[in-house]
């Protein structure tokens, strides 16, 4: 077991929450806090920065669609930790959505039949491992990403630490 | 909380002699950057303007409202002819902008260098 893999294995389960109002700009906080915790977990920059878009993503679609800009209503954003992957739940006051991510055409956008907006729920998709909008009828709706640590740099980390132990 | 962004403009010239206007973003380029991305391309003299430079080296935070912001320059200077590239992306957001599509309207290049080479 590496020593990475070793700390993950002791913080599966621990979680941290955090409520950020419903305000653009505030997804940042959460981008951060989940980019801190995968660190820690091991995960490689360019997975470190998937997930700081989908987070983002995942909270301005919450800010703009659940809380509709209500700056008194809070965001929550719990991120739980398991050993080989990050869980990330996104809840906000909305019913959820209730459309399926849909591909952005370039060429639409180009000609303006298709808004230049609208890519958020495709990239959340395309950069975690599992997404899925969960919908609730009386608000607290929630999106829920996970994203797994990437087989190859676990093999990498220990072929790191054996060479260190090896005095190569 | 959305941090604030600046815009720089210089007059380059690509490796054939075209002239190329360079747009330096820096900050976040977000929904509330419109006027900076949409607004600073907008007020070039287009009649003089042919190849345009989107550099982002000095952008920290990018998200998918800034992305439409480029899209929507893209499609501006599709209808006027003029021929876009971009610079100083990050491995990721060079990820992102070809997940988009944007690679069929804007070449990307890594950096200035790349880019005058080529233009």
């Amino acid at each position: 077991m590496t020593a990475k893999s070793e700390w993950r294995s002791m913080a599966n389960g621990t979680s941290v929450e955090v409520r950020i109002p419903s305000r653009l700009g505030f997804e940042k906080v959460a981008m951060s806090t989940a980019a801190a915790m995968a660190k820690l977990m091991g995960f490689t920059e360019d997975r470190v920065d998937d997930l700081k878009t989908a987070v983002a993503e995942a909270c301005i679609n919450a800010i703009e669609h659940g809380n509709h800009m209500n700056a008194e209503i809070p965001v929550g954003v719990v991120l739980s930790m398991f050993p080989n992957e990050l869980e990330v739940r996104v809840i906000d006051d909305g019913t959820g959505m209730h459309k399926k991510p849909s591909l952005p055409n370039i060429d639409r956008k180009m000609t303006g039949e298709e808004e230049a907006r609208g890519m958020g729920m495709f990239l959340i998709q395309a950069l975690v491992d599992e997404v899925e909008w969960v919908p609730q009828e009386k608000g607290q709706s929630f999106v829920r990403l996970v994203i797994r640590v990437n087989p190859v740099s676990e093999n990498a980390e220990m072929k790191q630490e054996s060479a260190s132990a090896n005095g190569k | 909380m959305q941090t604030a962004n600046k815009v720089s403009q210089q007059s380059l010239t690509g490796a054939s002699g075209a002239g190329v206007t360079a747009l330096r973003f820096v900050g976040d380029i977000s929904s509330a950057s419109k006027e900076t991305v949409v607004g600073t391309y907008e007020a070039l003299d287009h009649s003089s303007v042919k190849h345009i430079l989107l550099d982002f080296k000095g952008v920290e935070y990018l998200n998918s409202s800034g992305i439409a912001l480029v899209i929507q320059v893209l499609m501006e200077a599709n209808r006027a002819g003029q021929k876009v590239a971009i610079c100083g992306l990050t491995p990721h957001f060079t990820k992102v902008f070809t997940m988009v599509g944007i690679t069929k309207y804007a070449t990307l290049f890594a950096d200035e260098s790349a880019a005058l080479a080529a233009l």
